[in-house]
């Protein structure tokens, strides 16, 4: 379908007529017997697959099929922080291709994904921490990840709401990414899928998938709670329910899937710019532009598909922050929730072809998927469509067996 | 205006006059008030602005479902912004604020968004402010940040305390109304340990207001009688002001108690959050009533009428002379009722009904009333409170047929159970045609660990509106044996669901009907959404913000979500609810974290000598749950110069150092030999009685995970050294093996690290030292480096190790912990003709660089393995096997391309920066600059009097004397030789003395 | 919030007092094994969503590490059992199977 062109000249148009001459944002298709590329979930990093896949390299003949609601998955769920001071060379690729394709989302979109690159920091609060970081700050330098070290004092100047002297773990600097910031989640998914849209894709939700075909060891297709669908190729970009699908396909995903939660505040007026994330005491919090102050910590230790988590997790970060932030603890908690995370065995994702001939996988992010996402489309794209990228080089889900690792804990306790 | 009545008022005590200011202004109000009861006792109307158009705001409701009425409370640390006024009770002395407004809640220059608000409709944002680009972030961000939020920033840190409490029962009980009381009677009788929690000060709900009869008499006095039964029983705990917040699995469900909220300064706690496992839980948790969606129904003076009528009864309080009820069942017309008794006027009541008929309508009547049944509300007249309302046909567009004067209007469209605790942890919903609810599925609740129901929903929360239902059903519920409580059964007509008012209104009306008057959603914004294709109920609460409110849509998420049912054409069940999450009502952040803050934010452990160091100048580094000193400063002195003066009483004299935390684990069985053998690189089993051995672990992976030196102290027993920060996981990872792997092995482990204190004895004059103590020969004859020996020194029992990290003459001995502190003081006493100081983790590191010894931690980082820091000797090679060797056989683990452990040097005798890399020729397939090695750690050697450093390279240990490039700040690039790793005494002369 | 019972000490158990420990009877792959047997010992776990076997230590209890089968998806324990175990026991097998008569039973 052909999209309308937003803006603010637009709105002023439509609110003559109250509105009521908006058209759909999406499409809402039945499906076609067969597509080239055919995405299984309509979370961000599916629709930027697809998106890229039309965008770069003109293949629009593409179904993205969800099973629920597009973006209902964790990029409706996480805490919306953008950053790329990874320490390791592969995913500082990737994330900084995702950030640097994040400056532009709105405008390559005409969807307003509200990136606010107001400034990320990492708190080092113990001197293994500040070793970690500047170690971080000297290696993003050689990747081109723009990232520096500063001094408490910066700190606080940055963050007024702080409290740099402790008593406990007093704060010894920072790793700081001007360029890293937040973006508002739904906006993502929804500003891909209007563009997938009008490009002629099929973004077909309700739609689930009950079985993958294969024949000689190739994929031909889907079974769906809507019937059997055709395919050359086979996106699988389910995070949560990657295991879930991989078998229904045959083989086997290095991966186990926990659940992690946030939470926020009711809303205040603006007191933090930017955002802070302390990873010896496992907290991170930003601000949103409603006021909300939106905060995570870590992952439970076991298995679990429910999206709801364990309260003492909360409790943790909410004490760690209340050391860090002494006046949030006369705000409030609003809402809590949880979703469920990809852990691979090296805590990186994996951006892979597979066993089965046509079917490439996307998934394994973890706790860190919302960000990568316009860089995660890109690469899976290109790997979908010329059989290798240098962005998935390294992210190959046969690394485990060769010890490769892409091993992020190695500068931050946790890695987000 | 609203007034309060010379007469009633069930809840307050006119004896007891409190003052309180609001916006600066004195106002009075009596003990038993809320900050709301109270505000429109002073004829308050106006309580804040709305979040999006700044539009005046009323208070509405008189319970959590208050979407408007958020003050802020207190001042310096005892300032809370948003506190709900309909929840808060009324106290001497309280400060109160209205929220979102500058330079004031009559003027708000904010409301030009108001006037703006055709421009603005729902998710307006995603299709604007793209261009140009920098403008989002430096413009248009700041302007809608400034604009959205509600309370101020707290800035103070808080000087209220919170704690947590627990408890376990067979039931608890959430809702301490009518129904929640029953079940938890019957519950109680059949011999449960029963809690029961209510949110509010006063028992009784909804039906002590509503004039119920139970068993013959009155509500409150049975009530009464119900709970003076309970709190004679042993197995029944009672507490009121204690929200059940949230259910988590397992029966884990959250109380929160505001104990001091209306105390303030009496010492007490502020919030104790209850973490309560339950048997079962019932949730008696009522039912909320629903706003009706009509033009201008966000007005200041537009309320709900069960909150008029609570009000009323409750706190002698009357919103408006002249009250319009609006209403599509019979419950509202016991507001009508409630305000003639009171001598208030009803102009009319406007019933969307076609007809009104039933028993309560028909006394309303008999009172005078006019009844329009089969009319509705076209518009509401006024800006900061209701002047009149304009009425129509429902069926009809709105046009006016009659204007009817007014100040106040009470609404309601149904009533809508709570169903939050029954949600939280998966239960399911059914809606109900009849009565235009959804309620809870019986057959599809919440599961315990048993896969069995754990939560049950009775009375209003269940469903059941009228008195003898809700009774009938919780008595029921709970397991009650015998007669339930009884009331009168009532007969009401049904309702209608009314989701636009009137039926056929036109967008201009529908832009003016609010659905959530806090976040300033309206039905066309709703529309609008579900136009766009933002057609799940969860895209569409995202994309208009519809219940995302602090009140979280209590009062309009049925209405949304009717609203875009009917747009999509499809019915309410197949839209479905958003997903329930804890907390029911917000909660303090301070009572989550407890008492875990500030000293006793997590445990500190000292070690015996850990007092000796805090006078003595301990400049403190946290090392897991430990701090260790990392110097000790003298007066006037640097850190930088306290370290380097310790190497040198180190390598000049002597030093102690307290290696307390070092870990210290106990093996011991036939099989512990072997055990060591899988654990380590080394081979541990061959090692003698008497020695000590460095040893390795590496985790299955094949990664380097900790190290430290093994004592034999016996044929059967073995103590391995682990670091300080390892001693918990080393000690639990061979647990895991022993118990889970090799289960057969006779085996055990003990964790003695707390057992021992350990001081290390270092320098030339070491033993000089110690043989001042006297008791044991310490001779090179008698303790060979590497070897142990126990005895007494100076009266200490002691073990003696000749182990050394700093490359001196060292002498490692652990005495019990107990008498740690007087030897270190004997040491510190005897040493003092030596000049002995004691000296901290970075003179330790430093020194042990001097030498080349690796660090966990430092040289390693969770991807080396041993082979890369050159330790091959430590890694036996006459084993089949031990954790991680046959991970370091894969591929990448065993390629020659793997960076090795060298020194470096820099050209000009600097420091190298730490964690520089250095750089090779060329980018990498991505743009990257290539990379061949870095630095690991870096130092000043006060002993060398230069920069020293270690780092990974490349084919390092093949290339001595090559000079790499390290790229630091500002463009600088410092040049370093790779050189041999170990700077200092090469030949160990200096520990082998 | 879980609580699992502690066979050893038979207290039932709250999760602040568990640490979690993953997959359940993983057979160990040393020295000697093909590439395949390693990678899939030390990271092909199974991750259903439904009945899953895992081992649990009750660190801040008895400090004994037990076994404890239960479903991802509901979080309903069907039983904890020996660490010392090769595979879930007959009795526990099934009573799974009678709880879930779809699960394709222990593999």
């Amino acid at each position: 379908m052909a999209m309308r062109r937003y803006s603010a000249f637009a709105i002023a148009k439509e609110a003559m007529s109250y509105h009521l001459g908006w058209e759909r944002a999406w499409g809402s298709p039945a499906p076609k017997k067969k597509y080239d590329v055919i995405i299984v979930g309509a979370g961000g990093h599916g629709l930027a697959t697809a998106y890229y896949l039309g965008k770069n390299y003109g293949i629009t003949n593409v179904a993205i099929i969800e099973k629920g609601w597009l973006g209902g998955g964790n990029t409706g769920r996480n805490t919306t922080i953008i950053r790329s001071n990874y320490l390791q060379d592969p995913s500082a690729a990737i994330y900084e291709k995702a950030r640097s394709l994040y400056e532009t989302m709105s405008q390559d979109l005409n969807y307003n994904v509200m990136f606010s690159p107001r400034g990320l920091l990492m708190l080092g609060q113990t001197e293994h921490e500040v070793r970690g970081y500047k170690r971080t700050v000297y290696a993003n330098n050689l990747q081109g990840v723009a990232t520096e070290w500063i001094s408490p004092a910066k700190v606080k100047e940055l963050v007024p709401i702080i409290n740099i002297d402790g008593p406990r773990y007093p704060v010894l600097g920072a790793l700081y990414q001007a360029r890293g910031g937040t973006a508002r989640h739904d906006a993502v998914a929804w500003g891909y899928a209007r563009a997938c849209s009008a490009m002629g894709m099929d973004v077909i939700q309700q739609c689930e998938v009950t079985g993958v075909r294969t024949q000689g060891g190739k994929v031909v297709g889907v079974d769906t709670t809507k019937g059997a669908i055709d395919c050359d190729k086979l996106g699988m970009v389910v995070a949560g329910h990657a295991s879930v699908l991989a078998e229904q396909a045959g083989f086997r995903l290095p991966i186990e899937s926990l659940a992690l939660q946030a939470m926020v505040s009711e809303p205040i007026k603006p007191c933090m710019d930017v955002v802070v994330m302390a990873n010896t005491v496992h907290g991170y919090m930003s601000q949103s532009d409603k006021g909300e102050m939106v905060i995570g910590g870590g992952t439970d230790g076991y298995n679990n598909y429910t999206q709801r988590g364990s309260f003492h997790h909360i409790e943790e970060t909410v004490r760690a922050l209340i050391e860090t932030f002494p006046m949030i603890s006369r705000l409030k908690q609003l809402r809590q929730w949880g979703g469920i995370v990809d852990m691979t065995g090296d805590r990186s994702p994996i951006l892979s072809k597979t066993p089965v001939e046509g079917i490439f996988v996307n998934c394994g992010w973890g706790t860190g998927g919302f960000k990568a996402i316009p860089g995660s489309g890109w690469a899976m794209a290109e790997l979908m469509a010329r059989g290798h990228s240098p962005l998935t080089e390294e992210f190959s889900m046969y690394r485990f067996r060769e010890g490769k690792f892409i091993d992020e804990s190695v500068a931050a306790g946790v890695a987000h | 205006m609203s007034t309060r009545l010379s007469k009633g008022g069930r809840l307050i005590d006119r004896a007891k006059p409190l003052n309180f200011t609001f916006n600066g202004r004195r106002m009075a109000g009596y003990e038993g008030d809320t900050l709301a009861s109270a505000l429109l006792g002073a004829d308050q109307m106006l309580v804040g602005r709305s979040f999006k158009y700044h539009r005046p705001r009323g208070i509405i409701a008189s319970g959590a479902e208050e979407p408007n009425a958020l003050l802020g409370l207190g001042e310096g640390g005892k300032f809370e912004p948003n506190q709900r006024a309909t929840t808060t009770e009324l106290f001497d002395g309280a400060s109160t604020t209205s929220q979102n407004h500058w330079p004031s809640l009559e003027f708000d220059v904010g409301a030009i968004n108001n006037k703006l608000g055709r421009f603005l409709p729902g998710g307006f944002y995603y299709k604007t402010f793209m261009f140009p680009r920098f403008a989002w972030k430096h413009v248009f961000e700041p302007v809608i940040r400034q604009s959205a939020g509600l309370g101020k920033a707290p800035t103070a840190r808080d000087e209220d305390r919170y704690e947590y409490a627990y408890a376990f029962a067979d039931v608890v009980v959430a809702g301490g109304g009518i129904a929640g009381l029953t079940a938890a009677l019957a519950a109680a009788k059949a011999g449960k340990r029963v809690w029961l929690m209510e949110q509010t000060a006063h028992w009784g709900g909804r039906a002590v207001v509503d004039g119920v009869e139970i068993d013959g008499k009155p509500a409150e006095a049975w009530v009464n009688e119900t709970v003076e039964a309970l709190g004679k029983m042993d197995n029944v705990t009672l507490r009121t002001r204690t929200m059940a917040s949230g259910l988590f699995d397992h029966g884990y469900i959250m109380g929160y108690e505001r104990v001091a909220d209306h105390t303030p300064g009496d010492g007490r706690p502020r919030h104790r959050l209850w973490r309560i496992r339950a048997g079962h839980v019932i949730t008696a948790t009522g039912a909320i009533e629903r706003s009706l969606s009509f033009a201008g129904n966000d007005i200041p003076g537009v309320m709900l009428a069960s909150a008029v009528r609570d009000y009323v009864v409750n706190w002698a309080v009357s919103p408006g002379d002249r009250t319009v009820i609006v209403t599509n069942n019979d419950d509202a017309y016991r507001t009508a009722l409630a305000l003639l008794d009171a001598g208030l006027l009803v102009p009319a009541v406007i019933d969307a009904r076609p007809e009104a008929t039933g028993a309560l309508p028909e006394a309303v009547r008999a009172r005078g009333v006019r009844v329009l049944a089969g009319h509705g509300i076209a518009k509401v007249k006024g800006g900061k409170r209701v002047t009149g309302v304009s009425i129509c046909v429902q069926a009809g567009e709105g046009a006016e047929i009659e204007s009817i004067a007014c100040d106040a209007v009470a609404m309601s469209g149904g009533w809508s159970p709570v169903v939050h605790l029954w949600s939280h942890c998966g239960g399911k919903l059914i809606w109900d045609e009849e009565r235009a609810m959804f309620r809870p599925d019986p057959k599809r609740p919440a599961t315990g660990d048993d896969g069995e129901a754990m939560v049950t929903a009775v009375g209003s929360a269940n469903g059941f509106l009228t008195p003898d239902e809700v009774l009938a059903d919780a008595h029921k519920a709970a397991g009650g044996q015998g007669k339930a409580p009884a009331a009168p059964a009532e007969s009401e007509a049904p309702m209608m669901p009314v989701w636009i008012m009137p039926q056929g209104a036109g967008p201009d009306l529908r832009m003016k009907m609010w659905l959530d008057p806090q976040n300033d959603v309206k039905v066309s914004d709703v529309q609008l959404a579900a136009r766009e294709g933002y057609e799940s109920v969860e895209h569409t609460k995202r994309y208009t913000t519809l219940g995302m409110a602090t009140d979280q849509g209590k009062m309009s998420n049925i209405n949304g979500l009717a609203i875009l049912s009917d747009a999509l054409h499809r019915p309410i069940p197949e839209t479905g609810t958003t997903t329930f999450r804890p907390p029911y009502t917000p909660i303090s952040i301070g009572a989550i974290a407890g008492e875990a803050r500030g000293d006793i934010f997590q445990p500190l452990r000292r070690t015996p000598m850990h007092a000796w160091h805090e006078i003595h100048g301990a400049h403190w580094e946290p090392v897991g749950l430990w701090r260790r000193p990392y110097c000790f400063l003298r007066t006037g002195e640097g850190v930088h110069d306290a370290v380097n003066r310790e190497i040198r009483t180190v390598r000049n004299s002597v030093g102690l150092l307290d290696a307390s935390t070092l870990g210290k684990i106990i093996v011991k069985g036939p099989d512990a030999g072997k055990f060591l053998d899988m654990l380590y690189t080394n081979m541990m089993s061959t090692l003698p009685v008497g020695k000590c051995r460095y040893g390795l672990m590496c985790s299955e992976n094949g990664f380097l995970s900790d190290d430290g030196v093994v004592v034999r102290l016996s044929e059967d027993t073995w103590l391995c050294h682990t670091t300080t920060g390892g001693a918990d996981r080393i000690h639990g990872w061979m647990e895991d093996w022993l118990q889970c792997e090799w289960w057969d092995w006779k085996v055990y482990t003990a964790n003695v690290t707390e057992q021992y204190a350990q001081v290390a004895i270092a320098g030339p004059n070491a033993r000089k030292l110690l043989e001042k103590l006297g008791g044991m020969d310490l001779s090179k004859e008698a303790i060979p480096f590497m070897e142990w020996r126990e005895g007494t020194l100076g009266g200490f029992r002691a073990r003696v190790h000749r182990i050394s990290f700093s490359g001196e003459l060292s002498f490692e001995v652990a005495v019990p912990a107990s008498e740690g502190r007087a030897f270190w003081d004997a040491l510190i006493a005897a040493g003092e003709e030596f000049g002995v100081a004691p000296y901290g983790t970075e003179a330790m590191h430093i020194m042990r660089a001097e030498k080349g010894f690796i660090m966990i931690g430092d040289e390693t980082d969770g991807t080396v393995i041993p082979q890369d820091l050159n330790l091959q000797w430590a890694i036996s090679k006459k084993k089949d096997d031990y954790l991680g060797k046959r991970a370091q056989e894969r591929s990448h683990m065993a390629s020659p391309d793997r960076w090795k452990l060298v020194g470096l040097e820099t050209l000009d005798g600097g420091v190298i920066p730490d964690g520089a890399y250095a750089v090779a020729e060329g980018v990498n397939a991505n743009g990257q600059r290539n990379m061949q090695g870095r630095v690991t750690s870096t130092y000043y050697s006060p002993t060398l009097n230069k920069g020293i450093a270690m780092g990974l390279v490349k084919h390092g240990p093949d290339r001595m004397g090559e000079v790499l490039d390290f790229p630091v700040d500002n463009g600088k690039v410092v040049k370093a030789r790779i050189v041999d790793p170990v700077f200092y005494d090469k030949d160990g002369e200096k520990q082998n003395v | 919030m879980l609580t699992l019972e502690c066979p050893y000490c038979g207290v039932k158990a709250e999760e602040t007092e568990l640490q979690a420990g993953g997959e359940a009877h993983l057979k160990r792959y040393g020295p000697g094994s093909s590439d395949d047997e390693f990678e899939s010992y030390l990271f092909m776990r199974k991750n259903p969503k439904g009945v899953h076997f895992e081992r649990w230590r009750h660190a801040y209890g008895c400090g004994k590490w037990f076994l404890a089968a239960r479903c991802t998806a509901t979080l309903e324990v069907f039983g904890t059992y020996s660490a010392q175990t090769k595979e879930p026991p007959a009795d526990l097998q099934a009573k799974i199977k009678a709880k879930r008569p779809n699960w394709e039973g222990y593999k």
